[in-house]
């Protein structure tokens, strides 16, 4: 195998996958860092944002784009609703019941999917699609377009939590939250604004992974454990650590056909997950522990 | 004849409602006594079932196995093992958070469902195992179905007998005693990771039991035998329902969640095959919500746990 082959086999599609589990893993990061538990629901309602951004498109017949920001913004009413309903009362318990409660949501999600959208795989678009040569690089425009699309969420994001107001206060709340309430930061709000963007990025994540893959009902709980992976490698609560995160894993699984059967390709994340947490808990970034 | 059907009938839901028992019983040890949260019931479970399949089937070429030892070698098998996949989880996530143990049990869960599926030599992958020895087989079908309850019953009695007993000694104390102030255990010299360790495996090894019940009543395996979402959710339910950190709960909850899921599973069964299906789901929407409900409105499940005895007023 040439360098240029070895590239285009393996880092290619490393870094494309790498990429989406970034987008959820920023999420996932999000939420432990700012609310401060595991969002066990978190891939379910990536499903439920790909799913959408489907039907989006069936309705205008259009390019399947059109759905993302559609999806986006569904997705984040939803967290907000799920936040309201299903983790509001649980705020002063022990975390680990809205863990438990995350757990309950993931499922009913789904089950949500299963009735309206039912269980069969699906695309976006038919066909396949021949990639186009860049130096030598192979990529298909759906590959550019997602890279495209993860940078500008990362820098959009970053930016939001750097330099406006409602960001800083996010990024106050996740430092320390008493610290934040004292110094007049609303935290309900804050909790608001942070499931409305964990929402909308869950459905990006499940979009651009039904883009470069397919739609099934079970493609968001598959993409917990590297999201959660991604996560932790970065650092808890660290926006670039889930971004450097989560290309780190998805190159691994995509090397990881080179020594181990292609079926053990999910277990990279686990084994990552493990590592980790064994050698430096904190993350890479140097993220928080809970 | 339809009277015998209906006591057959009851027989086989006995026994089922008594291996979930001994599940709800195993997280009773790790989420009601210890407080940790295990999202990978199933796979526990799976390891157990496949152990015992492995030890006391006849041989199949190609397939590790044909020992066909006892089958109290199998249970004994299925306990080791499910405690050993638990060890080194418990090792590397109890130092932290119950929400990383989460996350890893549902990656441990997920890894052996792939092993199960994939590696022909060890599983028989997608065809299973089958021929795996049932006791009291040779009887005739009501007689055999009717010791296996019993069997099953006792299983279900002296891991309760055993639980109750341990809870009641020094050694319950000091579990709840870590799960409700971990600092001020600690600060009287309790061993938090060592004792927690020690709660994860024991309930892993009776999920393991639990598996083994399951496979020798069934007689053979396959990958699709357990859904791992569902069957881990339906415990978690039994527990949180019948109470958690209470033993009669766990087994409560065992009773009351299993009858409502089979019943309405009968109901749904009936409905024309297009709508069959939707049903489904919606059975297990139910069952998601049915926890948010029990979370919010009765988080001490049916039978609260039992607060120890103030000694002096």
């Amino acid at each position: 195998m040439t360098f240029i082959d070895f590239i285009n086999f393996h880092i290619v599609p490393g870094v494309v996958l790498g990429s989406i589990y970034a987008v959820g893993a920023i999420g996932i990061t999000m939420v432990f860092g700012i609310l401060r538990f595991a969002h066990l629901a978190h891939g379910d309602l990536a499903t439920m944002g790909a799913f959408i951004a489907l039907s989006t498109m069936g309705l205008f017949g259009a390019s399947p784009w059109v759905g993302l920001p559609v999806a986006m913004i569904f997705a984040a009413a939803i967290a907000v609703g799920i936040d309201k309903t299903f983790y509001d009362y649980l705020r002063d318990r022990p975390k680990i019941l809205t863990v438990m409660a995350s757990l309950g949501v993931a499922l009913m999600l789904r089950s949500v999917v299963q009735v309206v959208w039912g269980v069969d795989s699906t695309t976006y678009q038919r066909g396949i699609v021949r990639p186009d040569e860049y130096f030598g690089i192979l990529l298909r425009d759906r590959e550019l377009y997602t890279l495209l699309a993860v940078a500008t969420i990362v820098i959009g994001l970053e930016a939001f939590l750097r330099k406006s107001k409602w960001g800083k206060a996010m990024r106050a709340m996740s430092d320390n939250p008493d610290l934040a309430r004292l110094s007049g930061v609303d935290n309900r709000h804050v909790t608001m604004l942070t499931w409305a963007i964990v929402g909308a990025l869950c459905a990006a994540a499940g979009f651009l992974l039904g883009l470069n893959n397919e739609l099934n009902s079970m493609m968001g709980w598959h993409l917990l454990l590297p999201m959660f992976a991604a996560a932790i490698l970065g650092g808890v609560g660290r926006v670039e650590g889930a971004l450097l995160g989560g290309l780190i894993v998805g190159i691994a699984e995509e090397l990881s056909v080179l020594i181990l059967p292609g079926q053990y390709k999910a277990a990279t994340a686990f084994v990552i997950l493990l590592l980790i947490l064994l050698v430096r808990p904190r993350g890479l970034l140097n993220g928080k522990v809970l | 004849m339809e009277l015998i059907g209906l006591a057959n009938y009851a027989i086989f839901m006995g026994i089922l409602i008594g291996i979930y028992a001994l599940l709800a019983l195993g997280l009773n040890i790790q989420w009601g006594l210890t407080g940790l949260f295990n999202a990978g019931i199933a796979g526990f479970f799976a390891v157990g079932a496949y152990a015992s399949a492995i030890i006391t089937s006849p041989h199949v070429a190609g397939r590790v196995g044909g020992f066909e030892l006892p089958i109290v070698v199998g249970w004994m098998g299925a306990i080791v093992f499910a405690g050993l996949i638990a060890w080194p989880i418990g090792k590397v996530c109890l130092r932290f958070r119950s929400d990383y143990l989460a996350i890893a049990t549902i990656g441990v869960a997920e890894i052996i469902r792939l092993v199960i599926k994939s590696e022909d030599w060890l599983t028989g992958s997608s065809r299973g195992i089958t021929g795996i020895p049932r006791p009291f087989g040779e009887l005739d079908y009501v007689a055999s179905q009717l010791a296996y309850l019993g069997l099953v019953i006792a299983a279900v009695a002296v891991v309760y007998f055993l639980l109750e007993r341990q809870l009641k000694s020094p050694w319950g104390r000091m579990m709840r005693a870590i799960r409700d102030n971990e600092a001020a255990a600690a600060a009287m010299g309790k061993q938090i990771e060592a004792r927690r360790l020690q709660a994860f495996i024991f309930g892993a090894a009776v999920m393991g039991l639990a598996g083994a019940l399951f496979v020798h009543f069934n007689r053979s395996i396959t990958p699709e035998a357990i859904d791992p979402m569902i069957a881990t959710f339906l415990i978690w339910i039994m527990l949180i329902l019948g109470g958690s950190g209470n033993n009669r709960g766990a087994i409560l909850g065992a009773i009351v969640i299993w009858l409502l899921w089979s019943v309405s599973e009968m109901i749904t069964d009936r409905l024309p095959t297009d709508v069959a299906l939707q049903a489904k789901y919606i059975r297990i929407f139910v069952v998601g919500l049915a926890l948010q409900l029990v979370l919010r409105f009765r988080p001490e499940g049916i039978l609260p746990e039992e607060q120890a005895r103030q000694t002096a007023r």
